[in-house]
């Protein structure tokens, strides 16, 4: 069995706000709601299956679903895998259609990094003394002090190491998403920058600069997924989901470490076959941008370049639309516009809707964009982490 | 908050590591400063971090191994800026195979290097056994 053709996304909805003092995350999952179901044309009382994330407060999605009074849900799932997980909840929300399980799904990420309730950096203490049962990699892992910047530049290092990667190159993935950034009046940074910004920006984590990061930003988003019958009766262009696939990438007891790869290896294929389409056929993509280097080893894996050649290619121009071959992020991406509560994976789908239904920017818009790709990567690109990649579809 | 001088030799404050009962024989090693690493008696292959099941074959026969902790540095990065200062965390390939995670002590950040030769300490932690580090061995 296979999800080609099984669902659709009839309503996505990023939420405007990226500074929200005065808005609770609760509040901010149901604002994200409220926006998607408007758009699809739908109602509360419609949704039957709920898909949420470690963002979402309370007791895996009991909370939320109590919150927004979704009554009617008989299908709840609160897969994790970090920012990836709503890419992954797309696929799984399709398989839960798919089996008739529920007809209208609804997706939803959203919290308040900037308002210090949950601080970037190294995690808690542990406690000295008493026996833990924790986390299995807690006592060799956390104590380190590895958070996301310093991870990921472990990972550029050896790009760089192994394949010459440049950081002028990783720069021009900066400018590519500043460049499309400065259409969106709600992108949190606008200002295009060139290569000698990104290469004047302090160093933060070796060999990773101030610009080679994403912004840290509250907000949210949500997405509807349906049925084709639930697609077919609502008044919106429907963009049809033809490929899914989703793999972890670990450790393997610490032989063979290659940080040059992400588990894209794997979710990038499945999609792709499961959608019967290559990568030379895709016209638009979002692509994961916690980091520069993210994008870079993530376009190798799912075949837009060889492996080792993503510097080139980004240094090309190809990330901007209207310039190159993978318009890439015309949202400006998690680099400019948006990584809500530190996880871009909603981002990357709602930008790819935009743009599969001609709604995207006009300055960014590709031109007959009938088949798009998001991909996340959720945890850490150096460690435990997930890839998710779908394959999305205008219909006629 | 510090700037990083990449002259300066760099150390950084390690947590108490959190000890389990599947643990606890590496964390009383560490406390006389002997590194261990689990070995699998029926794949022969050793992994890290250490756990009862071996992560290669599956078997439940892994035995503990003292290590000379000695090997290279696959990959690191300074974080320039933290509280405590500024810090190195990185990869290193045990002669043995596997690859751990550390961070490198007594060492100018313009020293290190992938490929650099590097052997294990022991750095006391607050309330907690002391934990494995690196720093440059010739």
């Amino acid at each position: 069995m296979s999800i080609n053709g099984k669902a659709y996304i009839m309503g996505a909805f990023e939420h405007p706000l990226r500074d929200a003092p005065d808005t609770s995350t609760p509040q901010l999952h149901a604002e994200c709601a409220r926006g998607a179901l408007a758009d699809a044309g739908l109602s509360h009382l419609d949704v039957d299956a709920y898909f949420c994330s470690g963002d979402a407060p309370g007791f895996g999605g009991l909370s939320m679903v109590d919150y927004m009074g979704l009554r009617n849900v008989r299908h709840l799932d609160s897969t994790e895998t970090g920012g990836s997980s709503y890419i992954v909840h797309v696929g799984h929300a399709a398989q839960a259609i798919a089996a008739g399980k529920c007809q209208v799904a609804l997706i939803t990420l959203a919290g308040r990094p900037r308002q210090g309730g949950h601080r970037l950096g190294p995690r808690p203490q542990a406690a000295g003394g008493a026996l833990s049962d924790g986390a299995p990699e807690a006592g060799f892992d956390d104590i380190y002090g590895v958070m996301a910047v310093n991870g990921y530049a472990m990972c550029a290092m050896r790009h760089m190491y192994e394949y010459g990667t440049t950081a002028e190159q990783l720069a021009w993935i900066k400018v590519a998403a500043s460049t499309h950034a400065q259409w969106n009046e709600h992108a949190f940074l606008r200002k295009v920058v060139t290569v000698e910004e990104v290469l004047a920006s302090r160093m933060v984590a070796d060999p990773l600069r101030l610009l080679d990061c994403c912004v840290v930003t509250d907000g949210g988003g949500a997405l509807i997924v349906t049925s084709p019958e639930v697609a077919r009766s609502l008044n919106r262009p429907r963009v049809k989901l033809i490929g899914a696939g989703e793999a972890p990438k670990t450790m393997l007891g610490g032989l063979d470490l290659d940080l040059t790869y992400s588990g894209a290896v794997w979710s990038g294929p499945g999609a792709f076959e499961e959608a019967r389409v290559t990568p030379a056929d895709i016209k638009y993509a979002s692509i994961y941008d916690s980091f520069t280097i993210t994008v870079l080893m993530q376009i190798e894996d799912l075949g837009f370049c060889k492996k080792g050649e993503g510097g080139r290619f980004v240094a090309e121009g190809n990330l901007i639309s209207g310039v190159g071959k993978l318009p890439f992020n015309t949202d400006g991406g998690g680099l400019c516009n948006n990584h809500p509560t530190n996880r871009g994976g909603i981002t990357k789908v709602i930008e790819a809707v935009r743009q599969l239904r001609g709604e995207a920017h006009p300055k960014v818009q590709v031109p007959n964009c009938d088949l798009a790709l998001a991909h996340g990567t959720g945890g850490l690109l150096s460690g435990r982490h997930a890839a998710g990649t779908i394959i999305l579809e205008r219909e006629a | 908050m510090s700037e990083t001088d990449p002259r300066a030799p760099i150390t950084r404050p390690i947590p108490p590591p959190p000890v389990s009962v599947e643990t606890r024989p590496f964390w009383d090693a560490a406390a006389e400063g002997r590194f261990l690493i689990k070995r699998c008696a029926d794949c022969g292959k050793a992994h890290w971090y250490p756990r009862a099941i071996c992560p290669h074959c599956f078997s439940a026969n892994t035995v503990w191994e003292e290590s000379p902790g000695e090997g290279v540095i696959y990959a690191y990065s300074v974080l320039r800026r933290s509280p405590t200062g500024p810090f190195a965390v990185g990869y290193v390939t045990l002669d043995e195979g596997p690859a751990v995670l550390t961070n490198f002590v007594d060492v100018a950040p313009g020293d290190l290097a992938i490929g650099l030769r590097v052997k294990v300490r022991f750095q006391p932690t607050e309330g907690g056994p002391p934990a494995p580090v690196f720093a440059p061995h010739t």
